[in-house]
């Protein structure tokens, strides 16, 4: 039980991706103009992720070595697809917003990256709390990076302005090169956390 | 043929897969170290997105299509993506040995390349027929070729400067990613 609970905790802190694991930099980048945007992401990254990692490591003794990477894509794809026609019929408006970045989490080094290296190695219950971690994790840095990027970039937050009507947007920050930038200091400032 | 040349100048610049649709950024930072790497890379990617651009259509219309399975496209696309780029891989490595060596250890890091599989759906979003789908990929890859090597040169040149602790590696690499992109923006007045 305690490792359970530690396999979940490091996703939050000690693994948080994308500061510390340095993957699935697109959705990070592309998502986080708006807050309610980076929420729903990061739910869909966390369903995907929980539930590949138990089909994953549930299948893990049946899949060949030679072809694991293929059979952790066709696993990661079909939740995908299922997230994405979920998405579709209950929350259309979102769907439209997120767009291809959907589709993409199929490629989103994370869902790869945790299948390959842990659900693959560790048995059911461990898995399916480093991917709830993990997925957590994600979404909180996209939260946080997004709520960041909208707070200063549009002057609102969940769309509910903040400041005074005298306030000008920085649009910088929510254009793609405020992005960039925005994530870089981010890092920055895992950096100087970190010590 | 005006809607061509519109076509390749958006993809490449304007729409540039890496710093304005922030596709691809995962290979972007990873292999953007060294001049030699980047130019690999983008060589490959070249290769494979055209491949994969002309296979992805050519499944959608004449097999998803036809039998209404459209909702498969992800599945089915990621699936085409990553047994192209083994069969690649293969004949490649049987027929020019050369060209393996030089492409070689990027052919498998491509599958995960989320600007491969981003490029075939944008194509299939925007409704492209086949002729336009094979102009845009291959002005996408270029795109992607060109951020890749302008941004491998700059980081060249980073190691040599004295970037402050916390600022080091991925970090400066992406302030300095959204220099690029913040030039790239400039384009956008281009076509209207």
């Amino acid at each position: 039980m305690k490792r359970v609970f530690r396999e979940f905790i490091k996703g939050l802190w000690e693994q948080i991706p994308p500061f510390r694991l340095v993957l699935g930099l697109c959705p990070t980048l592309a998502v986080t103009k708006r807050v309610e945007d980076a929420i729903g992401m990061g739910i869909a990254v966390t369903f995907v992720l929980t539930c590949s990692n138990i089909i994953i490591s549930l299948l893990r003794n049946f899949i060949p070595k030679q072809v694991r990477i293929a059979c952790f894509i066709v696993v990661i794809a079909t939740f995908v697809t299922i997230v994405e026609l979920v998405m579709q019929a209950f929350n259309y408006p979102l769907y439209l917003k997120l767009g291809i970045f959907i589709p993409l989490i199929v490629v989103n080094c994370i869902l790869l990256g945790r299948a390959e290296a842990f659900a693959s190695k560790n048995s059911v219950i461990y898995s399916a709390a480093d991917g709830l971690g993990i997925g957590i994790g994600f979404g909180l840095s996209l939260f946080t990076l997004a709520s960041f990027r909208e707070i200063l970039g549009y002057g609102t937050f969940f769309n509910i302005p903040v400041f005074g009507p005298s306030f000008k947007p920085f649009s910088f920050l929510v254009k793609a090169p405020g992005a960039f930038v925005c994530l870089g200091l981010m890092l920055c400032i895992m950096n100087i956390l970190k010590k | 043929m005006g809607d061509y040349i519109v076509l390749v100048i958006s993809c490449i610049f304007i729409n540039n897969i890496l710093l304005m649709q922030y596709l691809g950024n995962c290979p972007f930072l990873g292999v953007s170290k060294r001049m030699e790497t980047a130019v690999g890379m983008a060589m490959a990617v070249v290769f494979v997105l055209v491949m994969a651009g002309a296979v992805t259509w050519v499944v959608y219309h004449y097999i998803l299509k036809p039998y209404e399975l459209e909702y498969l496209r992800t599945l089915s696309f990621i699936l085409v993506i990553a047994s192209l780029v083994q069969f690649v891989e293969m004949f490649l490595k049987k027929n020019i040995p050369a060209l393996y060596e030089g492409l070689g250890i990027y052919l498998p890091l491509i599958t995960t390349n989320c600007a491969v599989l981003g490029v075939c759906i944008i194509n299939i979003k925007e409704g492209y027929n086949f002729l336009q789908t094979l102009v845009s990929s291959f002005s996408y890859a270029v795109g992607f070729g060109l951020a890749l090597v302008l941004f491998a040169a700059i980081r060249e040149r980073i190691l040599l400067a004295r970037v402050p602790k916390p600022l080091q590696d991925t970090s400066i690499g992406l302030v300095t990613a959204g220099m690029l992109s913040l030039s790239f923006f400039a384009f956008k007045g281009m076509i209207h």
